[in-house]
């Protein structure tokens, strides 16, 4: 009989519930309706506060008045840019974290950003593209290069080594990392180009740069979905698992193409957003147990809703100006992945 | 998981660390493989000092540097070697010494290769430091010019230093349960450093532009510029802090076993480790409060240097050898063979990071083969 129903919890002992998380509809229902309010603060908050009741008269039928042109120009974008990039970044790092079976894997760490700011800045530098689709293209291949570099560097013949992975990740990250420095550093007009999109940022960005990331992104999740439920069976150890028919590498090489994409897309239209990776999945674990069906879904929604709530706290903070979503992720989300390990005994990878 | 095993168990159980030598009823481990290549590495860094001090606008020739080192020379060559030069390539020196052997130190005693000041925020905290002091008491900025100057030269240097130690001590008591564990410091380090790091990057959002780009120098690493009044703080650090890292040596030996096993065989965990900290961050808070964060040496140094050796941890003083010899070959790049300006942390990390890369590769395919 082949199910794909969990295994029924043992009737003699069953397990106390306060200790066993689990993942439920319930609690992606919670998490939507949460992400749903969030964006309505992110449209109606901002320099000039606007009505919740005039928001959604306004998303409704175009009004051609102020708030109307606030709203469909420049705050729908900026709102539907921060969830779409947390919901990537968040499900990239469950994604690295399950693959390596190391808790510290993140886009960031293993030199997937860099790679897509190297990338960028070449772009900019050789190549002079200045509008931010044709940034795409260079922070996607990138990202690729990068992380597969990361991944052919750090692994054994017997598949990636957790503690060489991140070794190399950091190596190949501060290489990178140097090489666009210097040609920043080089070349004045690049530093002006890069520096606005270097600060992770989802201000000013038009609406097109969602559509151009979009599709991206909807192959990522679907390839997120497919690879998910393997990720169970990986953390049992690579020998377990082909043991129980699966095939290691193969679905490696999958998780590492749907990583490339997701966060090579979100780098792209944001810039490099880093701690999103990191922080979003340990979160989504806490509440969702260990099983990475529920996990994935979880660090997409808890994904989106972090990096909404960053961009709105930065409005918030520096009143009438703003400050940056990478900033205010790095400020809130530091002390909250302190209190996460201290609080709870990390889940062993 | 096994980020908190000690890197590479499978070559040390294949190979001995060192000969015996015994005399009478003594009898100790001469490590003789890390002994050469501690004295190769101090050939190779007196060999970089010498060719950094003969380049330059004026070229000495090598041989002359070293009678001059030694005392000869006329008086030109004593006025550009000792009074210009020296004083650089020893900020070099001994600021590549002191993050090596802090690098070193940290490592050892989490059981961790990523548990290196960079990496633990330390460096972020410093770097928190020094751009607080550029960007509120910058002459352009809110001070408002009332402490240029002066007080910026030297209240640089402590801010960095007061950052890194406070970071240290949040570090600590947060990671404090029940004792350190090496991984949940390394996590809990990674975090707070990037608090430090978006702070930073608020205050440089927040400065004028002026401030800012002079916070940009001073983040990159810079080495120009650098003489005896940076020196000296790291000397005297290293004069007391080398001994005692010596003197830990036993215990950290034995911390390699597990905390278990280290408390079973006498060692007073909490101690020891609260010590090591200490040492390790009060060396990489006066290194980069001296010349800025250079990227990498703290993290690579000790590793490459592992490798290099093949033991079971990190060597102390192969790493700090190993770590002068990376920000003097840094510095020599910068100044002699690159056509154009670049802050030397720049050039430490472009260095460091290919051949730990490569040395990754080596060893992954001798453990595959």
């Amino acid at each position: 009989m082949t199910t794909t129903a969990p295994i029924p919890a043992p009737t003699a002992a069953p397990p106390r519930p306060s200790l066993v998380r689990r993942g439920s509809p319930l609690g992606l229902l919670v998490l939507v309706g949460l992400l749903l309010l969030a964006a309505a603060l992110s449209l109606a908050i901002g320099s000039r506060s606007i009505p919740l009741g005039t928001v959604i008269d306004v998303l409704l039928h175009d009004d051609g008045s102020d708030a109307s042109t606030i709203i469909r120009e420049l705050r729908v974008p900026r709102t539907a840019l921060a969830i779409s990039v947390g919901a990537a970044l968040g499900i990239s790092g469950a994604l690295m974290q399950g693959h390596t079976r190391n808790p510290l894997a993140e886009p960031g760490l293993l030199g997937v950003q860099a790679g897509a700011s190297l990338a960028v800045v070449i772009g900019i530098y050789a190549f002079g593209v200045t509008n931010l689709s044709g940034y795409a293209w260079f922070s996607l291949a990138g990202a690729g290069l990068a992380s597969a570099a990361v991944f052919a560097i750090g692994s054994t013949r017997g598949g990636p080594d957790p503690v060489s992975l991140v070794l190399a990740g950091t190596a190949v990250t501060a290489l990178l990392g140097s090489f666009t420095q210097a040609i920043v550093l080089r070349s004045q007009e690049t530093l002006d180009e890069y520096r606005f999109w270097v600060v992770g940022s989802a201000a000013g960005r038009e609406i097109e740069v969602f559509w151009q990331v979009l599709p991206f992104l909807l192959i990522g999740l679907l390839m997120a979905a497919i690879s998910a439920p393997g990720l169970n069976l990986l953390q049992l150890g690579d020998d377990v698992a082909s043991s129980l028919g699966m095939h290691p590498l193969r679905h490696k090489v999958l998780g590492l193409v749907t990583v490339m994409l997701l966060s090579g897309a979100a780098t792209a239209a944001c810039g490099p957003i880093v701690f999103v990776g990191l922080v979003v999945p340990h979160v989504a674990r806490y509440f969702a147990g260990v099983d990475y069906r529920w996990i994935v879904p979880y660090s997409g929604l808890v994904g989106g809703l972090f990096v909404v709530l960053a961009d709105v706290l930065g409005r918030l903070i520096v009143r009438p100006g703003e400050l940056q979503v990478g900033i205010v992720m790095a400020l809130v989300g530091g002390p909250i992945f302190v209190y996460l390990v201290r609080r709870t005994r990390m889940v062993k990878l | 998981m096994s980020l908190d095993s000690p890197p590479r168990v499978e070559r040390a159980a294949t190979r001995v660390a060192g000969a015996p030598l015994r005399v009478g009823r003594a009898s100790w481990l001469v490590p003789l493989r890390a002994g050469a290549v501690t004295l190769v590495s101090l050939a190779v860094l007196l060999a970089l000092v010498a060719v950094d001090l003969s380049n330059g606008d004026f070229k000495i020739p090598v041989s002359d540097v070293v009678s001059t080192l030694l005392g000869g020379g006329d008086a030109g060559q004593r006025f550009i070697v000792i009074d210009l030069r020296l004083p650089q390539t020893m900020v070099a020196v001994l600021a590549g010494a002191c993050l090596g052997l802090a690098g070193a130190l940290t490592q050892t005693f989490a059981r961790n290769p990523l548990a290196s000041p960079d990496i633990l925020g330390v460096t972020d905290g410093a770097a928190l430091g020094a751009v607080a002091v550029i960007v509120i008491a910058g002459g352009s900025g809110y001070g408002g010019g009332l402490v240029a100057g002066q007080l910026q030269q030297v209240g640089l240097p402590i801010a960095a230093f007061v950052g890194g130690f406070g970071t240290a001590l949040v570090l600590y008591v947060l990671s404090w349960r029940r004792g350190i564990d090496g991984q949940r410091l390394v996590l809990i380090g990674i975090g707070v450093g990037a608090a430090m790091a978006a702070l930073t990057s608020w205050l440089l959002v927040r400065a004028r532009i002026q401030d800012a780009a002079s916070a940009q120098v001073w983040l990159n690493g810079s080495l120009s510029g650098r003489g005896w009044d940076q020196a000296r703080p790291m000397l005297i650090a290293l004069a007391i802090l080398v001994p005692l890292s010596l003197m830990l040596v036993r215990t950290l030996n034995t911390l390699q076993l597990g905390d278990d096993s280290a408390r079973g065989l006498g060692v007073g965990l909490q101690r020891s480790q609260l010590l090591t900290l200490l040492t390790a961050v009060a060396l990489a808070a006066i290194a980069v409060s001296a010349v800025g964060p250079l990227d990498f040496v703290a993290f690579a140094v000790p590793q490459i240097a592992l490798r290099l050796t093949g033991g079971s941890r990190p060597p102390l003083l192969a790493s700090m050898v190993l770590g002068g010899v990376l920000v003097v070959g840094a510095n020599l790049i910068t100044r002699v063979v690159l056509p154009f300006a670049v802050p030397a942390g720049l050039v430490t990390a472009a260095i460091g990071a290919p051949y730990l890369i490569w040395l990754l590769l080596r060893s992954n395919r001798k453990v595959s083969a």
